[in-house]
């Protein structure tokens, strides 16, 4: 993808940094106006500093068109990262709260996380999506999914040469059938890549950047972080844990609320795949991966009940936030258009 | 777990996990069709997708403990 649009001055500045590679570039005068503004503005929110993150995560992954692939291990840009990820991650320990779990079997923390994850008082974006949401806002939905589901399952893959034994085994179980259990056309990203060409919409990873507000970044962001940092293994492994936990009940609403708007196989084929796929990873995450991380080395069951809180905390902030403008009779982007194909 | 069998998963107040090697046939021999190598069987019988678990048990508070 190209590099997408700045925001603000932080990343107008980095962004001009980004086009020509200078190994011993100096980003002391963008740090200190990064601090400036999250000093003023929360990082959650902060339209700035969250498509700064996203740009600095993404050298990780596939990169953008013209920006150098060296920049990836720039000390100096590294440096800009981890400041700036001292704030975030004190900000998700603030929504998170209290990391609260009991030491126990494999068993003992799958149950506590099924039970996090049903206490999850956040907002139902599914039933909406399943009763209410018009054509529009079922293009806004997977707008604001693209930005994960195009690259479904690649953060929490960052884990995996991080864990031995038996967490490990799970998550290679576990992604194995992410990624189409080896079928080319058949990874979960590719079932959402048709799902959105069913509705009209570009399928291309980072089309529709531009129009996602810092919440939903935000929501991405901190998947890339826990999957980047070994010191947050347990979390990211936390956050897989309830993402699919949080997943069949949902999809399978999803999958209703695209068929009450006309559409069917292979539209649907992505939430109906989800339904069956995720009570299966759900178990295996709960049980064998969160449970066999802890049984395995206890001292990490803090960092791994953060990343479930985190991930119910965070996704209550991007549902609410949806909601919230469809309420009203907004659009739930930030920039409200949608680019239809055909 | 035994490398040409199958291992079965009691999931407590959950599905059965299945994986290795077994085939699911219905009641009249045909092979139920599955895309995935480890799944997980509906045990509580509310799942819309049977024989598959759908995590529908979850909202049934299906085998919960007693007392």
């Amino acid at each position: 993808m190209e590099l997408p649009e700045d925001r603000g001055r932080i990343s107008e500045s980095l962004f001009e940094v980004l086009r020509t590679y200078d190994a011993d570039v100096d980003l002391s005068g963008l740090e200190h106006d990064a601090f400036e503004v999250l000093d003023s503005e929360d990082i959650l929110y902060s339209e700035d500093i969250q498509i700064l993150l996203f740009a600095l995560y993404e050298l990780h992954y596939r990169g953008f068109d013209r920006v150098d692939a060296r920049w990836e291990w720039n000390p100096s840009l590294l440096g800009l990262r981890a400041k700036i990820e001292e704030r975030f991650e004190a900000r998700l320990r603030q929504i998170a709260g209290d990391v609260s779990f009991s030491l126990g079997s494999a068993q003992d923390t799958a149950r506590q996380l099924f039970a996090l994850a049903s206490a999850d008082g956040g907002p139902s974006v599914s039933n909406y999506i399943s009763r209410h949401a018009t054509i529009e806002q079922t293009r806004e939905f997977l707008m604001h999914k693209s930005i994960y589901q195009l690259k479904e399952a690649d953060p929490h893959s960052w884990a995996i040469p991080r864990l031995t034994g038996r967490g490990k085994s799970a998550l290679m179980e576990i992604q194995f059938d992410e990624y189409g259990a080896g079928r080319p056309g058949a990874m979960h990203s590719e079932l959402f890549e048709i799902t959105m060409r069913g509705l009209g919409l570009d399928s291309e990873f980072g089309a529709y950047i531009e129009s996602l507000p810092a919440i939903t970044l935000a929501s991405v962001n901190m998947m890339s972080f826990f999957g980047l940092h070994r010191r947050l293994r347990g979390s990211i492994a936390g956050h897989l844990a309830i993402y699919e936990m949080t997943s069949s009940i949902p999809n399978a609403r999803y999958a209703r609320g695209f068929r009450r708007l006309g559409f069917d196989s292979p539209v649907t084929d992505y939430f109906d795949e989800h339904v069956e796929a995720d009570a299966v990873h759900e178990q295996i995450a709960g049980r064998d991966l969160a449970g066999g991380l802890i049984e395995q080395d206890p001292s990490i069951a803090e960092a791994v009940f953060f990343g479930a809180q985190a991930a119910c905390a965070i996704d209550a902030l991007v549902g609410t936030h949806q909601l919230e403008a469809w309420g009203r009779g907004d659009s739930s982007l930030r920039q409200p258009k949608v680019k239809v194909q055909g | 777990m035994n490398a040409d069998g199958a291992q079965i998963v009691v999931c407590p107040q959950g599905p059965l996990i299945v994986r290795g090697d077994f085939e699911i046939l219905d009641a009249e021999g045909n092979a139920v069709p599955t895309s995935r190598e480890t799944v997980a069987l509906c045990r509580c019988g509310s799942s819309a997708i049977k024989p598959f678990c759908d995590g529908t048990h979850k909202l049934k508070k299906f085998e919960m403990p007693r007392g």
